[in-house]
């Protein structure tokens, strides 16, 4: 009885006091509220990637806009996968990303731990570390150029100060042999806080009870320690090792200030060897196939570290 | 007396807190420096060893902001006597002020695209990540999983095609296209961030208010954003703290009248010969309010850096 009531009463009612009453459908809202983002997206995001992907057949040049542009079909990607200078820099690229990943989860975890220990003022401290993170990359690159100046700089005095060497018989920044570390230690120095706080929220999220069933059982520490702590962060230390990997893949403004990729292309990251082919010697096509392979390693990797990650959280 | 397996003994403890406080120490170090460095002249600056102890000046804050030119001893001594402290330490080095440097139109550049692009992100997301959280959206996961993958790709690949996008459109060196182009970058961040805040947000909440007469778009502004202040000023942070940051964009899309100070600091050595106190003094301006942010940030700072993988 009541029901058909209600049904006359809606049919009755003109639409558009409907709405009145009502305001905006959900569907009409939820396009209004996500259309602007997506369009947004799509230009930013979507569009520009189309585009490389379709300068990457090309031999276009940026600086010579009225030249004839000619598809030249994968002979861009056939270039890159037989250079030289390419696979020196993916060399480049992979001892940074190995090193940066081995010091930042080692000592990262270390502290995390360390700070686990719950003593007075942790938070405090904690907050100290981590200050290096959030600033930008470019200024602390330029300034630590300045650390690392032989003789007058702080790192070359801390590091003579302590092995007794001449601060001025080492240079961190031109030597051959010492120049892919120096990025190292910044890029540690900066994002080891990123790994400890990830880590930390995994430490913490490991409840008491699970070491005091293993204390009744009279499992030793160091024996918790490697069947309790180490599996349970596990899953936080991976996702840690995840977007350390995919940022310093990608690392650009850091190392460009600190060293340029010099000395010679020792420290040639694949981003800078991109930003020299795409904006000094603007060969605009072959850069964005280079960009577009790239993506898909990044992406590829990211992907099936992705399932090995879901397969230890579900453990 | 309680006895607790898990709770640390005082010699733990101790032990810990001092090897952290260390660590804290020399990762303070280099940041302390720059800090120091910007109150030294030039020649303390440089001097071997590394001086911890100095005089501190202003020299290096009033080289960021001017440009200076030597003028011979004869017209230093006819000029009538220094108006300020600034144009005192110039004479000493026998020059004079010609003008205001750079620095201040970079700096304030950062700050209208830093803003700007915050303001347009959060606008935009916190309405995108509302209707993610709460309407049905064919392909939801497929495109918040997108909107995230797009930023594994280098800056500098996507910096090729935007940069001729916009010398055809005339965006290149404009405020508005790099307000938009950081919008861009940060608004995956964003929806992604505020979904995550608006889902904890109980529906119930909306859903007595809609019974209650309400539309659903004032449901939106009276119920739901208040509950997500915290969360949308904190994402608001975040992408300040990104824009603010970003270095390739702006090297190589802005060279002029939008040029941020990122790509500007490193230049001011140049200008000077060995001028480290003033590339000091303008790194300390430049990093102090993203430190500040970020002691005021520290309990939702995990969740940020992660996209919101971790929650603490």
């Amino acid at each position: 009885m009541s029901d058909k009531t209600i049904n006359r009463v809606a049919k009755a009612t003109p639409r558009r006091l409907a709405r009145k009453v009502r305001g905006l459908s959900d569907r009409a809202i939820a396009w209004i509220f996500v259309g602007p983002t997506i369009f947004l997206l799509l230009a930013i995001n979507i569009f520009p990637l189309i585009w490389t992907i379709n300068l990457s057949f090309t031999n276009f040049k940026a600086n010579r806009i009225n030249r004839a542009v000619d598809y030249i079909g994968l002979r861009n990607y056939e270039r890159i996968l037989t250079d030289g200078d390419i696979w020196l820099s993916m060399q480049a690229t992979a001892h940074f990303l190995f090193w940066t990943i081995f010091f930042q989860v080692l000592i990262g975890f270390a502290l995390a731990w360390l700070i686990n220990r719950k003593f007075k003022g942790n938070d405090i401290w904690t907050t100290i570390i981590v200050l290096p993170m959030m600033l930008s990359p470019a200024v602390v690159g330029n300034f630590w150029t300045f650390l690392y100046q032989p003789q007058i700089g702080l790192f070359n005095y801390v590091v003579a100060f302590f092995t007794g060497a001449d601060p001025s018989s080492f240079e961190m920044l031109g030597s051959v042999d010492l120049a892919p570390w120096s990025i190292v230690i910044v890029d540690t120095w900066m994002w080891t806080p990123f790994v400890m706080l990830i880590c930390l929220a995994g430490l913490r999220s490991i409840p008491d009870y699970i070491y005091e069933a293993a204390e009744v059982d009279r499992a030793s520490k160091l024996r918790q320690f490697f069947t309790i702590t180490i599996p349970m962060v596990m899953p936080f230390l991976m996702l840690a090792v995840l977007f350390r990997g995919i940022e310093n893949f990608k690392m650009f403004d850091l190392v460009v200030q600190l060293t340029g990729g010099g000395p010679g292309s020792t420290t040639e990251l694949a981003s800078i060897n991109l930003k020299r082919e795409a904006f000094e010697k603007w060969r605009t096509g072959y850069s964005s196939a280079f960009a577009i392979i790239l993506f898909v390693t990044v992406f590829g990797l990211a992907s099936i570290y992705v399932k090995a990650l879901n397969k230890v959280k579900e453990r | 007396m309680s006895y607790s397996v898990t709770e640390p003994t005082k010699r733990q403890k101790w032990f810990a807190g001092t090897l952290v406080i260390l660590y804290a120490i020399i990762t303070i170090l280099p940041l302390a420096w720059i800090m120091m460095t910007g109150f030294k002249t030039p020649p303390d600056s440089i001097s071997y060893p590394p001086k911890v102890y100095f005089e501190p000046s202003l020299e290096g804050y009033v080289n960021l902001f001017t440009t200076r030119t030597r003028v011979s001893q004869e017209t230093l001594e006819n000029l009538p006597p220094p108006q300020n402290f600034a144009e005192e330490i110039v004479r000493n080095r026998g020059m004079v002020i010609a003008g205001p440097s750079k620095f201040g139109q970079r700096f304030l550049n950062s700050v209208i695209i830093g803003f700007g692009s915050t303001f347009l992100s959060i606008f935009l997301g916190t309405l995108a990540a509302y209707a993610f959280s709460r309407f049905k959206i064919p392909l939801a996961d497929d495109l918040l999983f997108f909107i995230l993958s797009t930023r594994m790709m280098p800056p500098i690949a996507v910096a090729i095609p935007i940069f001729l996008m916009y010398r055809k459109l005339g965006l290149s060196d404009t405020h508005l296209g790099m307000i938009l182009l950081y919008t861009g970058v940060n608004i995956s961040l964003a929806v992604w961030l505020l979904k995550g805040f608006i889902d904890e947000i109980p529906r119930e909440y909306e859903e007595a208010a809609l019974i209650d007469g309400y539309t659903r778009f004032q449901a939106f502004y009276k119920i739901v954003l208040p509950q997500a202040a915290t969360g949308i000023a904190s994402t608001a942070i975040f992408c300040l703290i990104f824009a603010w940051n970003e270095y390739a964009f702006a090297v190589l899309l802005t060279s002029g009248t939008a040029q941020t100070a990122p790509p500007f600091i490193p230049t001011i050595i140049g200008v000077g010969g060995l001028d480290w106190p003033a590339v000091a003094a303008g790194a300390t301006i430049f990093l102090l309010p993203v430190m500040i942010f970020t002691i005021l940030l520290r309990k939702h700072l995990l969740r940020g850096i992660t996209f919101g993988a971790v929650r603490k």
